[in-house]
């Protein structure tokens, strides 16, 4: 494999008319990092993809690859990977034909593009499927000749646009697998785009949450699943119980406690909030516990509403009164009307900005 | 089971079979007989008894009527090559919407709606010995005569572009814009420059709606004739074989040698028509595998 990049940094803006579909996504990308856009349909982050590719203009801003700015490079110049959705191969070449693409451009000797891409199909496990055409293959084999055709040119980085999504629930897990070998084995610097958190938190090393154009929160995979910083990243990264609070004083250090809705709370103090202020407290279902607590802190009593069957868990609806209901996931087997005792472990429980 | 679904299908066929005859019936009263008819027609001279192929020996031993199939390929094909060029370059580069499409696409339309008539009107109106081309060029000194555009070649060329343009840029643009854009984008990616992304991806997955295209504004062309009347010279450069036939059988009163002239005016559209798909084939046999599932 070829050098991979020491680091690309880019700062972009991107507006249709007055609509700003991206707005000053700054990032810097170092080697061998693997780094996913995550977030919800139409929130820019495919189009940060193809800017980077070189497919789509930015209207602001720029793209720096060590140092170099390469803003103004047509894509087939920036040697940048790209892997697609919808695989884009091209329906009138075999796989091979599709493989050995890249390396024909660059008129490589034909016993080269040979070796090359056998070694690269053999990788992807599609040896032997060379004369076919990509009508004639499953949607997993079609991916793995997408992978394959943009990995043949060693690229120095592998763009990803949720390349996955396609795929049913069972290849995609096992592609997820292999995509991520493939990254360490190469020695790869990839940027991956996908709506599934499952998937960024499995693959990355580094997250960049947006939301309608505009940067979230960035992180490693245990920051923003275990720190989301506001309620947009914490709702899309599985907290379900939600509890509007004003801050009491502090009662003992590294320790915030607050108050709403009837319910008297405790969480873990992650800075930057003063007593008196309006926060909102978030907690997982699994993270909530079906039995008092030690201290009595955080103990309520409830009834069981709904109750839903998630295979090996179930996820339950507790009435703690006439306002709040909350969402515990046990592997106790619960009915509709039981009385639960529940309890909130405080280091479990964020404080967020209401807004 | 088996015999239900059987039942079903046998109903189900006597059914469409029922919806079939209408459509049957009209293909059969208006094309099929009037065809057949003509056939019948061609091989019974008007001055012999019986069966013969007189009228196609006279055909074929008359330069001045078996030349109208050269000048009638001398119109066709040119006009085709140039229409469907013009019309891919225009489709292709409007492939991803452009500005003011709707607008573009309403004046290239136009032609159409206006029928052969007008169009050949507003032709001699405007590039006419005193139209208003040759007037503008001669009042600013461009040109010190007329330039020669209508009454010859040039005018039915022009006359044929504008009403089958129309048609094939429509064609071609479904066509073009019915291609997935992120094959684009990827053959980019893997370093090819927009010439090649056309030569190599775009190009071969066009190549079948272009043979479409291409035949259907050649086999219009070959039946040119009110602009041949027109805006040529019917009696000389611009004798297209369908004005050879309509002298026969309106002028001569010959409706059997009209017919045999008719029928050898099919069989050139037709040969014209097997070498394109010929061609289309040895082009692009790989192309149509997989197209359909992308």
């Amino acid at each position: 494999m070829k050098e991979s990049l020491k680091s690309l940094r880019f700062s972009i803006t991107k507006r249709y008319g007055a609509k700003t579909v991206l707005d000053r996504l700054e990032l810097d990308i170092r080697g061998r990092q693997f780094v996913t856009f995550l977030g919800p349909s139409g929130c820019g982050k495919s189009t940060a993809l193809s800017i980077v590719a070189g497919l789509i203009p930015p209207t602001e801003g720029s793209i720096w690859l060590d140092g170099e700015d390469i803003g103004h490079l047509p894509p087939e110049k920036r040697g940048f990977g790209m892997v697609f959705q919808n695989y884009a191969l091209f329906p009138h070449m075999t796989v091979f034909g599709n493989v050995a693409f890249g390396l024909e451009l660059q008129r490589r000797p034909a016993h080269e593009i040979r070796t090359r891409v056998q070694a690269m199909l053999a990788l992807v496990q599609l040896s032997g499927l060379d004369e076919r055409y990509p009508g004639q293959l499953s949607g997993g084999q079609q991916q793995r000749v997408a992978i394959a055709r943009a990995l043949v040119l060693e690229p120095q980085l592998m763009l990803l646009d949720e390349p996955l999504s396609n795929l049913d629930a069972k290849l995609r897990v096992e592609m997820r697998a292999e995509i991520k070998e493939l990254h360490a084995e190469l020695g790869l610097t990839s940027v991956y785009v996908t709506h599934d958190q499952a998937e960024a938190l499995s693959l990355s090393d580094w997250i960049v949450v947006l939301r309608d154009g505009v940067l979230m929160q960035a992180g490693s995979p245990q920051d923003i699943h275990d720190r989301p910083r506001n309620l947009f990243v914490a709702d899309f990264m599985g907290f379900r119980n939600f509890f509007k609070v004003r801050l009491a004083p502090a009662p003992a250090p590294g320790i915030v406690e607050g108050e709403g809705g009837g319910l008297r709370l405790r969480a873990r103090d992650g800075g930057g909030f003063s007593p008196g202020s309006d926060a909102v407290l978030a907690i997982r279902p699994e993270d909530i516990r079906l039995a008092p607590a030690a201290d009595g802190a955080n103990a309520f009593r409830g009834r069981v509403e709904i109750v839903e069957y998630l295979g090996r868990e179930h996820e339950a609806a507790v009435s703690i009164d006439a306002r709040t209901r909350v969402w515990v996931r046990t592997t106790e087997l619960l009915a509709p009307g039981d009385a639960v005792e529940l309890s909130f472990p405080p280091d479990k429980l964020v404080v967020l900005p209401t807004e | 089971m088996r015999r239900g679904v059987l039942g079903e299908r046998s109903e189900f066929d006597g059914l469409a079979l029922v919806c079939l005859l209408p459509s049957l019936f009209y293909v059969l009263a208006l094309f099929v007989y009037p065809f057949l008819y003509g056939i019948y027609l061609s091989l019974h001279p008007l001055k012999l008894a019986g069966f013969s192929l007189a009228n196609y020996a006279t055909f074929f031993m008359d330069p001045y009527q078996y030349g109208t199939v050269w000048i009638t390929f001398r119109l066709a094909i040119p006009n085709a090559v140039v229409v469907s060029a013009v019309a891919l370059w225009l489709a292709y580069g409007m492939r991803r919407g452009i500005w003011l499409e709707r607008t573009i696409t309403t004046v290239l339309i136009l032609p159409i709606s206006l029928g052969v008539i007008l169009l050949s009107e507003g032709i001699l109106g405007f590039y006419g010995a005193n139209g208003w081309l040759n007037q503008a060029l001669l009042a600013t000194g461009i040109v010190a005569e007329p330039l020669e555009l209508t009454h010859n070649y040039i005018g039915v060329i022009l006359s044929l572009f504008m009403q089958q343009f129309p048609f094939c840029f429509l064609m071609l643009l479904g066509y073009i814009s019915g291609i997935d854009p992120s094959l684009e984008g990827s053959a980019r990616t893997l370093g090819a420059t927009p010439w090649i992304v056309f030569r190599r991806v775009m190009l071969p997955l066009i190549a079948p709606g272009l043979a479409i295209a291409f035949a259907l504004v050649f086999v219009m062309s070959f039946a040119v004739f009110p602009s041949a009347l027109m805006l040529g010279q019917p009696s000389g450069a611009t004798r297209s074989i369908a004005i050879a036939a309509y002298q026969q059988a309106f002028e001569q009163y010959d409706m059997s040698y009209a017919s045999a002239i008719a029928v050898i005016m099919g069989l050139c559209q037709l040969a014209a028509l097997v070498a394109i798909v010929l061609i289309r084939g040895r082009l692009a046999s790989g192309a149509t595998i997989g197209i359909g599932k992308r």
